[in-house]
């Protein structure tokens, strides 16, 4: 849009005839607590560095704050130079309308696939064979945290997976102990698709989510999934719920709460509060059960801009898509962000314990599970987490109805 | 006139006397009702006064025990992050000025107008027009969103200051011309048909005789709008262009980032701040609201 | 009211005199005042019918994040009425839609009745109800939640002052959440419409108080029979202002409950922004947004008819 050329065209006038590269871009993005920030900005300082400038546009949330905006203005004729947006089947749109630049040509140039630690992680990019978006980290819910201080009180000991953690339960009650610290709301809508990959097995997952086998989901094993659930929901008592998954790490640490499944972000609490894993939490990836995780990660987008914009800025696009998935932006990224680098060929020898066993995990060939989101349209993963939030509120919802309720929505699942 | 000056009195029964126990009883439910109503208010100024630690231990009820500190609200105006820039609220005030100030004076006149066509050069039809209206005000205004865009981006004003006054015009219209045309209705036709005789045209009526005698529910429109358009977080975001970013997309990145350390006491200055001026208007011209819908929306 | 248009046009001795034509009524007749409307005409036609009918048409596609799908006839329908969010959230609204109405318009007439007595400080109280109005939905969702938060709240306040068994867990209880909303909303909300009902008490004439007097009519009874009924302009603008606002209840739902506990207090507006921007599914959202809209027309329609149509002279 005019806007680009015109500060593209004063940038350059101020900056003197070597300025030729240098471009403003605009990046809209969601991140805007306070680690979330710290890690952004790196990838700004980096950007800067190149001798562009990262205009910053961050919208807090996802759903109503940023998604209108983006796909308004993209659609409206005022793009963004680039813009973090959920991937899949949501930019579908976009892309069919050719509004989102093709990102092929820079990926098979940079050899993007040599490098990212699971292949994978593009499906939820491509489109008709060409990629469109820049996958840049992965973020996990697999996780069940831990408390130490808590079975310090129960006096047991630490489990080491989920039917221990379960079996501890009565215990951790009988001390005082809330057995499951809960956040309300989106808090829980991570969960279920963990028990599914760790209580059910990454093959039951798979045939849920990706074939959308509505027979699978009425197996005995998508029971056992389905049981536990129940029993999570039966042993949270809904008056013990806290507003915030912050809470519930300082419940964590207080000895207060004993355990939680939570995305690896909650990790960004613990190191605020100055713990450490293995000392006053403890973290098990997968359960405890599997030796894979559950992934998706959070991409950028470049719109295609407008007719008439300048090269610069078409430059800077580029320059920034090579960036994001850089060695160096990668690790300065990712330490801050509390999530999992896209490749692994980087040193992160100051990442925490919990983080190295999940760079482990991740270096294993099959150790990447594709996340819920991105098998699923976000259509039908809303309506699954209406399911799970109507089943997880109401006691009389019957495991059954929910087998049948689960299974009617993946027999529509697209 | 008669009728609007004396809205300012009283037209209940005549109270008796002097202090018998009725009064009090209504004083007392009055007061009751009152505390009811500043309570959040009251939360939310000594939840903004106190440090983060006496917030996580304390209730939120008590006043501020330790030493009172406006650095939360220093820090809401000034340089709370949202995003990479920690400006604060400050850069979004003049936005939101920016957006406010046109938005509400283009949505009134065009709504005045609108009503005054309405209730005195009915044409054919114009009562189909109004119904159209009173049934969008129960339209969720998100649904339009998508249509609206693509209507100022043929207009090629999309990412303008135009386009979000379109908007507001446009959602603004339903409830405004409402109150418009009820109070042009109720206002003596013989000084309409007089100046008609007279051979007076639409707009010189307009000017010399409608629009000094509708003062009132001029300031009635203009409240309701001010204090839209200043809470409008989507539209203004939309349409108004990067550049024009309203106070309500700040606040929003300072109150509802989910992750990290809640600072409750700068959330809450924040939102003060934001509701500032919405809140001074009402503070400040709270008689003219109620002079205005007495006048306007009783004949309705 | 209704002969001023042809009153108009007797304004004008010299165009009386040429019989006015079909196609000079439509367009020259007044043409200023048509010039004038032309922006309200324009608004309504484009917006609020075009838009309108462009939004009940993408209800039939099956359109994802953009408004581009292919026809699919009523399956966005069908399966909007199998949506168990959608049977919740329609049944919530009805329920908190009612309760919100009466207890508005009857809190609201109360608050003006009482403030009809020659109150001292009647500015201060007046400002004092009415400036919940001038926040938005989200700041009231956001203290309400605060003050009526388990464990930060009106709760754990009451019990530190020794009341231990004393509860009050509205906004994380399942069967209770709506009335949690309802005292937020309320509280928004009856501030304003006060000040109507008070500008409706003000507007009726004084003869009638010295008459009931003079009667010996008790005042509640006045009050009832007489000025209420003689208010109807103003409550059936109030009607109308507060029952958009309830349809549209949006922002403070997100703010004081998100939907929760589970999908207890879940409301129509949400479902549609929801599955319009989170889940990207327009097709879906606007088969929501349709719906809310026939049921908007047909409980309105007949009520303008009567109430604004073009028979009832004034």
């Amino acid at each position: 849009m005019k806007k680009f050329t015109v500060v593209a065209a004063m940038a350059a006038a101020m900056m003197g005839s070597t300025a030729a590269m240098a471009a403003d871009l605009e990046v809209t993005h969601w991140w805007t607590s306070g680690g979330e920030s710290a890690a952004v900005a790196e990838f700004a300082r980096l950007f800067n560095e190149t001798g562009n400038t990262w205009v910053d546009s961050a919208l807090a949330g996802s759903g109503t704050g940023a998604n209108p905006v983006i796909i308004s203005r993209i659609l409206g004729g005022d793009p963004m130079g680039a813009t973090q947006m959920n991937t899949g089947r949501d930019a579908e749109g976009l892309i069919e309308a050719g509004l989102i630049r093709d990102l092929t040509p820079i990926a098979d140039e940079e050899g993007w696939k040599d490098f990212y630690a699971d292949p994978g992680l593009f499906d939820a990019c491509t489109y008709d064979g060409k990629i469109y978006c820049v996958p840049v980290n992965i973020h996990s819910w697999h996780w069940l945290w831990l408390s130490t201080a808590a079975y310090e009180k129960a006096g047991t000991a630490v489990p080491k997976d989920w039917n221990e953690y379960v079996a501890s339960w009565p215990a951790l009650r009988e001390a005082g102990v809330v057995p499951f610290g809960l956040a309300a709301g989106w808090a829980l809508n991570g969960i279920p698709g963990v028990l599914l990959a760790d209580v059910g097995g990454p093959d039951l997952y798979m045939k849920v989510n990706q074939d959308h086998d509505a027979e699978a989901v009425r197996s005995p094993e998508f029971r056992k999934v389905a049981e536990a659930w129940a029993a999570l929901r039966d042993v949270v008592d809904p008056a013990e719920v806290v507003p915030q998954f912050g809470d519930v790490a300082n419940q964590l640490l207080a000895g207060e709460a004993a355990g939680n499944i939570h995305g690896d972000w909650i990790q960004g609490e613990f190191a605020v509060a100055g713990a450490t894993p293995g000392v006053e939490y403890d973290c098990l990836p997968g359960l405890g059960l599997t030796n894979r995780i559950e992934g998706g990660g959070d991409a950028f987008y470049f719109p295609v801009l407008p007719e008439g914009t300048a090269q610069d800025v078409i430059d800077a696009q580029t320059a920034l898509a090579k960036l994001l998935v850089s060695k160096e932006a990668q690790v300065a990224f990712n330490l801050k962000k509390g999530s999992m680098p896209i490749r692994t060929d980087i040193d992160l020898s100051t990442a925490n314990d919990c983080m190295k066993k999940a760079i482990t995990i991740l270096e294993s060939p099959e150790g990447l599970l594709p996340s819920g989101e991105t098998l699923n349209s976000s259509d039908t993963q809303q309506q699954l987490d209406d399911l799970n939030q109507e089943f997880f509120a109401d006691k009389s919802f019957s495991v059954d109805d929910y087998i049948e309720e689960y299974a009617s929505i993946i027999e529509q699942a697209d | 006139m008669t009728n609007i000056t004396a809205v300012d009195e009283p037209s209940g029964p005549r109270p008796s006397k002097g202090f018998n126990p009725k009064r009090i009883v209504i004083y007392g439910i009055i007061i009751v009702a009152a505390m009811y109503y500043l309570l959040p208010l009251y939360v939310m100024i000594t939840t903004s006064l106190k440090g983060l630690p006496e917030i996580r231990v304390g209730n939120i009820f008590a006043p501020p025990l330790e030493i009172i500190t406006i650095e939360p609200w220093v820090k809401a105006w000034t340089s709370a992050c949202t995003g990479l820039t920690c400006e604060g609220l400050a850069p979004g005030f003049w936005n939101s000025v920016k957006i406010t100030v046109p938005s509400t004076i283009i949505s009134v006149l065009v709504a005045a107008v609108s009503g005054y066509a309405l209730v005195n050069w009915r044409f054919k039809g114009s009562e189909f027009f109004f119904t159209c209206l009173l049934l969008g005000s129960f339209i969720p205004y998100q649904v339009m969103l998508y249509p609206m865009v693509m209507i100022t981006a043929q207009l090629k004003i999309f990412g303008t200051l135009w386009a979000v006054i379109l908007v507001h015009t446009v959602f603004g219209m339903p409830i405004l011309v409402l109150l418009f045309r009820n109070y042009f209705a109720s206002l003596p036709q013989e000084l309409f048909k007089a100046a008609r005789v007279d051979g007076a045209g639409f707009w010189r009526i307009f000017i010399q005789i409608m629009v000094p005698m509708s003062l009132p529910i001029f300031a009635v429109a203009i409240i309701l709008q001010v204090t839209g358009i200043w809470n409008d977080f989507l539209f203004g975001v939309v349409f108004a262009g990067t550049q024009n970013y309203p106070m309500t997309v700040q606040l929003n990145n300072i109150v509802n980032s989910t992750q990290g350390v809640r600072e409750y006491n700068v959330n809450m200055a924040a939102t003060i701040l934001t509701a500032a001026v919405p809140l001074l208007v009402y503070f400040v011209s709270g008689k003219w609201f109620v002079r205005g819908i007495a006048a306007g929306a009783v004949k309705g | 009211m209704t002969d001023i248009g042809r009153s108009g046009a007797m304004g004008r001795p010299v165009e009386a005199d040429k019989p006015p034509g079909l196609l000079y009524n439509i367009f020259v007749r007044n043409i200023t005042a048509k010039i004038a409307a032309s922006p309200m005409v324009a608004i309504v036609l484009i917006v609020f019918i075009g838009c309108t009918l462009w939004s009940v048409w993408f209800s039939f596609t099956d359109s994802r994040s953009l408004p581009n799908g292919d026809f699919v006839g009523w399956a966005q329908y069908e399966r909007l009425f199998s949506a168990r969010r959608w049977k919740i959230s329609a049944t919530n609204l009805l329920t908190y839609g009612i309760f919100s109405l009466v207890f508005t318009m009857v809190v609201g007439f109360l608050l003006a009745v009482l403030m009809d007595q020659k109150l001292r400080f009647e500015d201060g109280f007046r400002t004092i109800f009415l400036y919940p109005f001038a926040l938005s939905g989200i700041v009231t969702g956001l203290v309400w939640q605060w003050i009526m938060n388990p464990t930060l709240g009106l709760q754990s306040t009451i019990r530190g002052l020794g009341w231990t068994s004393f509860t009050f867990d509205w906004i994380t209880n399942t069967d209770m959440v709506l009335y949690a909303l309802l005292i937020a909303g309320t509280w928004h909300g009856t501030g304003f419409v006060m000040v109507l009902m008070l500008a409706g008490l003000r507007s009726i004439d004084g003869e009638i108080w010295k008459a009931a007097r003079v009667d010996g009519i008790p005042a509640w009874r006045t009050y009832l029979q007489i000025v209420l009924p003689m208010m109807r302009g103003v409550i059936v603008t109030t009607l109308v202002i507060v029952g958009s606002g309830i349809v549209r209840t949006y922002d403070l739902v997100v703010a004081l409950t998100n939907g929760g506990p589970g999908l207890s207090s879940e409301v129509p507006a949400k479902y549609v922004i929801n599955y319009m921007f989170t889940a990207g599914n327009l097709g879906q959202a606007l088969a929501a947004s349709t719906i809310m809209l026939v049921a908007v027309f047909v409980i309105l329609i007949p009520w303008i008819m009567i109430e604004f149509g073009p028979k009832k002279a004034r």
